[in-house]
């Protein structure tokens, strides 16, 4: 058993039909990426597994544990964090405070003292509002809201997303140090070559549907999939 | 031109209005802050609270108790809006809130008038309260500064929950971003219970507390609705310290031009809400985009 089994998930915004019969799996200890163009349906995968949004049909289970139709706060309580693409960073309230708000309904949160480790630069910034911090200093607030609750597993999307090179290649360094250390991650993310380089295995969307599985090295060795099955320019 | 002893009179009279604004206001900014609900049945609240301290001050003769009871009621009354109406309303459109709140507030007025018939009913002041006291330069009537002092450490509390305990963590993060909010794990529907209920009590206790300063009618909240929404717009929209300042500017324009003409006394707060708007579209201390 998978510790995330998606089966056959149907999801519409309104009338507007994005995904059709999405299924997919993440193990233990996984870095699974979805890639895909635009509006290819794979930030509505996101937020379909944490919750935000409802699948009209199929089933989502953690653990062996259907999840699908709670809300999002129960979601999280069993493990699943999503960072959302835009941050949603707390920006009147401090940087401590934002952390602090993601503890409160973690039964194992982190200590800050480990967040300050890995971030040292928000630990510089601690007392300093959100609203005042650069993209990359928000993007990592957001990561670290996330992995303060330990969770089990954490959805990233689009991490990199308007970032300057130096700042997407600390991200990607921290990526990869949370894939080294056995967190399971499911991204979302177009700069496709940071992301083989961390991922164990990809899934390809077009026009909400998956057309590709298949490991990254695979990807990594011929790229023409994403060509061919996702529509991406190589 | 009024005389100084007039201008300092009304200065306080100012004050004590600021500060019943600001209560009101920061139970309406905090409300549509988190939930986003703009409660037009505010004003309403605020009667209801002023009828409420009638009737229990009648039942115990005890200010302090009419008070505590008041407060007891006012939080089960919010929690019964919140539960059996607004929670239905938040995924509806802002007409659809206005509507219903709105028609709340025309229940609950008319509900008071059938009950306690439509003249006009009296508070008596606490006896704590009786009298006037000397300050040196002019004489005021006591109850009025205890309203001040009162209504400071209410607004004091309110900031110590909402700054310095968790509930408020969650509180002024869902202001922001209710969405993110139950994404990290928190039942934001049970925050939006307790809001609503914190917002309905501030209003309660801004009644109860105003009641033996004027004559208890049901249409008693109705200006103090429409000047509490000037206030949230002057001070920024969620914004508790807009609300406080806001309220406080309000009342000091209100009673200032009062002792000049007080038929002008309003258009002065709309002319300065369009000054504020013009300047810093946000309020005082609004976030752009926010709400």
């Amino acid at each position: 058993m998978s510790l995330l089994e998606v089966e056959g998930i149907d999801t519409l915004y309104g009338d507007s039909h994005v995904l059709f019969g999405v299924s997919l799996r993440v193990e233990q200890n996984e870095v699974v990426a979805l890639l895909g163009r635009n509006g290819a349906g794979k930030t509505t995968t996101l937020r379909t597994l944490m919750g935000v949004l409802s699948p009209r049909t199929g089933t989502i289970r953690l653990d062996g544990q259907p999840i699908h139709g709670l809300p999002p706060s129960k979601i999280a309580r069993v493990g699943m964090q999503l960072v959302p693409e835009e941050r949603a960073v707390f920006g009147g309230l401090t940087v401590e405070e934002n952390l602090r708000v993601a503890c409160l309904s973690a039964p194992k949160a982190w200590p800050l003292s480990r967040i300050w480790e890995i971030f040292p630069r928000l630990k510089e910034r601690r007392t300093s509002r959100g609203r005042t911090l650069s993209g990359g200093e928000q993007q990592m607030l957001s990561i670290a809201r996330a992995l303060v609750r330990d969770p089990r597993i954490l959805l990233l999307d689009e991490p990199f997303e308007g970032l300057a090179p130096l700042i997407v290649q600390d991200l990607v360094v921290l990526t990869k140090r949370l894939a080294a250390e056995g967190r399971t991650i499911v991204v979302v993310e177009q700069n496709v070559a940071a992301v083989l380089s961390f991922a164990d295995r990809v899934y390809g969307f077009n026009n909400g549907h998956v057309v590709y599985e298949g490991q990254a090295s695979a990807l990594r060795t011929d790229p023409a999939p994403m060509r061919d099955f996702m529509g991406l320019a190589l | 031109m009024p005389s100084t002893a007039v201008l300092l009179s009304q200065a306080f009279n100012g004050l004590a209005l600021g500060s019943l604004l600001a209560l009101v206001s920061s139970g309406l900014t905090i409300i549509l802050g988190t939930l986003g609900v703009l409660n037009f049945a505010h004003g309403a609240l605020f009667a209801v609270g002023a009828y409420t301290a009638f009737v229990m001050m009648s039942a115990t003769h005890s200010f302090l108790l009419a008070l505590l009871g008041g407060c007891a009621i006012m939080l089960v009354v919010g929690f019964a809006m919140e539960r059996l109406v607004i929670r239905h309303f938040y995924a509806r459109p802002d007409e659809d809130q206005i509507l219903v709140t709105y028609g709340i507030g025309i229940v609950l007025v008319e509900a008071l008038r059938a009950w306690f018939g439509g003249n006009s009913q009296r508070v008596p002041v606490p006896s704590w309260g009786v009298g006037a006291t000397k300050l040196g330069f002019l004489v005021y009537p006591t109850y009025r500064l205890q309203l001040i002092g009162i209504v400071a450490a209410l607004l004091l509390g309110l900031y110590l929950v909402l700054y310095r305990t968790a509930i408020g963590l969650v509180v002024r993060a869902g202001i922001e971003n209710a969405g993110m909010v139950g994404i990290l794990g928190i039942d934001v529907r049970r925050t939006f219970l307790l809001v609503f209920g914190i917002g309905v009590v501030a209003v309660g206790l801004a009644g109860m507390l105003y009641a033996p300063v004027v004559s208890v009618t049901p249409d008693m909240g109705a200006s103090f609705m429409v000047q509490s929404f000037v206030v949230i717009v002057l001070g920024g929209l969620g914004s508790f310290p807009g609300a406080v300042v806001g309220g406080l500017i309000a009342g000091e324009v209100i009673s200032l031009t009062s002792a000049f003409s007080s038929a002008y006394s309003e258009v002065m707060l709309y002319g300065l809400m369009a000054l504020v708007l013009v300047a810093r579209p946000q309020g005082l201390f609004g976030t752009e985009g926010r709400v």
